[in-house]
């Protein structure tokens, strides 16, 4: 199982969150468990809502002090407790353990500078190497991200570049100071399939050859399972579902997953109905008790008012759903 | 009615417009480079392409959103300006499509309003009977776009764009900022609504998927033109023209492995400086001599249609 | 058909549900309570000037000349006499009145000129711009003095002098507005239904301009009060007997050093109204901000 690789770099036990509104506090982390072991790719996937992000930034400790509160659980990052480091030790942390990749390539750099400038700087910033050492670094970097005439991106701002350019500086940026896990928080959302692609096969090939672990962030199902060794699946601020990609995909056990995966157009005869997911969300304000789920569910019974807890169904898999786990305890 | 005349007929259309950039002048963006193509009625033509190929310039153009500088629009085989066929508009984000300060029933009836002469009660009628028809509830139409969810603004959009019965709808990326769930759901609207009303659809969008799904008919989009056309189906299984294949290559799937893309196929050319010859020459795995001559869109089987000179053998100059 | 059931249906407009999230953020915001608190309690006096003053502002006394605060008089008197706590609360209806009516002036003017510059666009946006910029570049009050000067010393002259200073502010950011709102997608498919620049005016862009406007005019309150009360001061304002914070600030200073009171009370009224306005209107910016999404 590929999933004992290594150590566990990040462990999130049972979190909960919740964000203070005018209207209330909105639940959006109910009890989430993710572990990420060394040297793995973990796809983290889920509609808008469900808490992918939130759960990420929130280990991260990049959620803004006055309105996100944690309620509940716990995350260790390396060992030790996020919440607990002082300022200096997480900067530590963010820039040598961990790094980040956004959304947005854009809002991740700087205007003004130019791009060799801000690699450079990245690199100094966390290792002790001259000028020039760090500038044949980011050279190497960047062509290990397949950029054919380096030394003239190193010159360029960053409104000359493409978007898929950008993405790239940003991901040799990401892998510089040699981190052992990288968030990429849909770092590909906003670009063409084919730069995406590109991208993808970019982030794979460099986390294997250095081993580094990622954690995917995406709403797009497929993507995830091209890229990623194991995948958990978020409904609502839960995981539904867990397991390697493989056994996911060929058999969903969480009504949640198989919805999302047989909803997509690709699928379906042409011009026949999609399956659809009933309604929407439920009100995070107040969460129905039991499975949030529910409400939308087409296998849903008198059990699912109670939690059902994420459990093992098979030796690579888990999933939260009263009827998979009477399936598995009466096998 | 004229019935041997299409719906839709665009004729080597072509939209630039200049952008001022800095203090000094501006540069001209060839958005629209010379684009054929028709909508029967009741029928559904997809246009796939990645940004900046000219695929919302040209939707924008169909409705008379942006002017096009050169070719013609002709609806049922008169000029656009002069025709009487409605066609209304369908846009990605709900969120921003809706007035954030006007009710529901009041947003769902805006063409009627501007058109004038309808009491508030006959607006509100109106609404109510086109909110139901698009699976809103009556009694949602007095509240405001902030209290729905994305698929259900993206249904008050729809409701919007059915108020004045129009014959096509351009649909821009109807579904795209939608979650996966709620695609689903607008999907089986479109095509409900489409059985119902006979209406024609010209359906925009990067998914290759859902155009696959909905479309009859689909045209391929690369930097302003076409470079592949035919039923959707035997397109999009069959690629012929190597964009068309590189692109689809890209689609991520469930049934692929990563698919490894070489990198200056992921770099779109700049619309500012048209290319030479072939658009896609520089990206193509398989350019050759013959690809730095102007390539034109030639009908290789049945309805299919190709602009690359090593999969038709056409290599003369267009006119 | 899928019903959709959202947690979010409860509420019947988008003008409540903005009051809402806008008192949600004030509580938060304890300065700008203050100044919201300030605020009404100028707007209490100036509506309700008659029932708090204990004697009428013109009464002169002369037995009571320059008297000390006490129970009977509670800032004093002035040099003949005249209570200033009631020329304090009457002085709040000149100087405060007038900054509400040159803000208003300034406000709809600016409003309207900027949203036409912006729709109608080309030759004419061109020269109202270059016009504004014309008047910016002049130093407010000098402009002001210079306006007042030129119509001859009066209230209502100061009030047209400083509103026309103010407008060029307002012209800039209602141009802005539209210029961003014209690119909306809503005005879009508006457009694309057929509608008309008036139309899109009437029913999309003024409408949406108008909460930065409304902050704007808020935060301008505050200056306002100043300018009005610095011409007033010079001379060039409101003219004698009527009660006035500058004016009376003006003929305060001569009896400065002994009899503190004449000046202080009515330039503590200056700063505290100006100070409550510009606390609330910079609150207002910061939770109307739209940077601040839907927190």
């Amino acid at each position: 199982m590929s999933a004992q690789r290594g150590d566990i770099l990040l462990d999130i036990d049972d979190l909960s969150l919740e964000f203070r509104t005018f209207r209330g506090a909105v639940k959006a982390l109910n009890g989430i468990s993710i572990k990420v072991r060394a040297g793995e790719i973990v796809g983290v996937v889920g509609e808008s809502g469900c808490g992918k992000s939130v759960t990420m930034m929130a280990a991260m400790r990049l959620l803004p002090k006055g309105s996100a509160r944690i309620t509940g659980g716990a995350v260790r990052l390396f060992g030790s407790d996020p919440m607990k480091l002082s300022e200096r030790e997480l900067q530590h942390v963010r820039g040598r353990q961990v790094s980040t990749i956004f959304q947005e390539p854009m809002n991740a750099l700087n205007p003004t500078r130019r791009i060799g400038e801000q690699v450079i700087e990245v690199i100094r910033r966390h290792q002790r190497l001259s000028n020039a050492a760090a500038r044949q670094k980011a050279i190497g970097l960047l062509r290990d991200m397949l950029i054919s005439e380096p030394e003239r991106i190193m010159q360029a701002y960053p409104f000359e570049l493409s978007g898929g350019m950008r993405q790239r500086v940003l991901i040799a940026m990401a892998f510089s100071c040699e981190p052992k896990l990288i968030i990429a928080d849909e770092p590909t959302t906003a670009l063409d399939v084919t730069v995406q692609a590109l991208i993808l096969s970019l982030i794979r090939q460099k986390a294997v050859s250095t081993g580094t672990a990622v954690v995917f962030i995406s709403h797009d199902m497929a993507v995830v399972s091209q890229l990623c060794d194991r995948l958990y699946v978020l409904y609502a601020g839960r995981v539904a579902e867990s397991g390697t990609t493989a056994s996911v995909l060929a058999a969903p056990a969480h009504p949640y997953t198989r919805a999302l995966i047989r909803c997509l157009p690709g699928l379906a005869a042409p011009k026949q109905p999609l399956e659809q997911i009933p309604g929407t969300l439920p009100d995070m304000l107040n969460p129905p008790p039991g499975c949030l789920f529910r409400a939308r569910c087409r296998e849903a019974d008198e059990r699912c008012v109670e939690v059902p807890p994420l459990s093992a169904i098979d030796p690579s898999r888990r999933a939260a759903c009263w009827r998979r786990i009477e399936e598995t305890e009466a096998a | 009615m004229n019935s041997d005349q299409p719906l839709l007929a665009l004729e080597d259309v072509e939209v630039r417009y200049r952008v001022t950039s800095g203090w000094f002048g501006g540069a001209d963006v060839y958005a629209v480079n010379g684009v054929s193509l028709s909508v029967a009625e009741g029928e559904t033509l997809g246009i796939v392409g990645e940004s900046g190929c000219g695929k919302s310039t040209l939707g924008q153009a169909i409705v008379g959103l942006t002017p096009i500088t050169a070719g013609s629009i002709r609806l049922k085989g008169a000029d656009r300006a002069q025709s009487n066929t409605h066609i209304q508009i369908i846009f990605q984000d709900p969120q921003s499509s809706l007035d954030p300060r006007l009710p529901v029933w009041r947003l769902i009836t805006e063409p009627l309003h501007i058109r004038g002469g309808y009491s508030r009660t006959q607006l509100i009628d109106r609404a109510t009977e086109l909110a139901v028809s698009v699976g809103l509830r009556p009694e949602q139409i007095d509240r405001y776009p902030h209290e729905f969810s994305g698929g259900q603004r993206q249904r008050i959009a729809i409701a919007r764009a059915l108020a004045v019965e129009p014959e096509l709808l351009v649909l821009d990326e109807p579904t795209s900022a939608l979650d996966v769930s709620v695609q689903a759901q607008i999907v089986n609207l479109l095509l409900t609504l489409q059985a119902q009303r006979k209406l024609s659809y010209a359906l925009i969008s990067h998914d290759v998927s859902l155009v696959r799904h909905v479309a009859d008919r689909v045209a391929v989009m690369y930097l302003g033109q076409i470079v592949e056309a035919g039923l959707a189906q035997e397109v999009l299984d069959g690629p012929r023209h190597p964009y068309t294949r590189t692109l689809l290559e890209a689609v991520p799937s469930f049934e692929r492995p990563l698919a490894t893309i070489a990198p200056r196929a992921g770099e779109l050319p700049s619309n500012r400086k048209l290319p030479t010859g072939c658009y896609f020459r520089d990206r193509c795995p398989s350019a050759t001599a013959g690809c730095e001559l102007p390539q034109i869109l030639k009908a290789v089987e049945g309805a299919r249609t190709v602009r690359c000179h090593v999969v038709t053998g056409a290599l003369e100059a267009p006119r | 058909m899928t019903m959709e059931a959202t947690g979010f249906a409860r509420h019947p407009s988008a003008a409540r549900e903005g009051l809402r999230r806008l008192w949600y953020r004030v509580k938060g915001s304890p300065l700008t309570l203050v100044g919201a608190g300030i605020a009404l309690v100028v707007l209490l006096v100036i509506v309700a000037a008659p029932i708090l003053a204990p004697y009428p502002p013109d009464r002169i006394s002369l037995s009571a000349r320059l008297a000390a605060p006490s129970l009977q008089h509670l800032f004093g008197t002035d040099e003949v006499g005249r209570d200033l706590f009631s020329r304090v609360l009457f002085g709040a209806r000149a100087s405060c009145g007038i900054a509400f009516a040159i803000v208003i002036i300034s406000t709809v003017v600016g409003s309207i000129v900027g949203c036409l510059s912006g729709v109608v666009g080309g030759v004419v946006d061109t020269a109202i711009m270059r016009l504004m910029d014309v008047f910016l570049a002049l130093p407010a009050l000098i402009l002001a003095m210079a306006l007042a000067a030129a119509l001859g010393p009066s209230l209502f002259n100061a009030m047209l002098a400083v509103a026309v200073v103010r407008v060029p502010a307002y012209v800039r950011l209602a141009r802005g507005q539209t210029l961003a709102l014209r690119n909306r997608t809503y005005v879009k498919a508006s457009r694309s239904f057929g509608a008309s620049p008036a139309y899109l005016l009437r029913w999309h862009i003024l409408p949406n301009a108008l909460s930065p406007i409304i902050v704007q005019a808020t935060l301008d309150l505050g200056g306002t009060i100043l300018t009005a009360a610095a011409l007033s001061f010079i001379g060039l304002g409101a003219q004698p007997p009527t009660s006035e914070w500058g004016s009376m600030v003006s003929s305060g200073r001569n009896y400065f050093l002994d009899q503190w009171w004449y000046i202080t009370f009515p330039g503590l009224a200056i700063l505290v109204s100006a100070m409550g306005f510009n606390l609330l209107g910079d609150g207002l910016r910061d939770m109307l901000d739209p940077r601040l999404g839907g927190r």
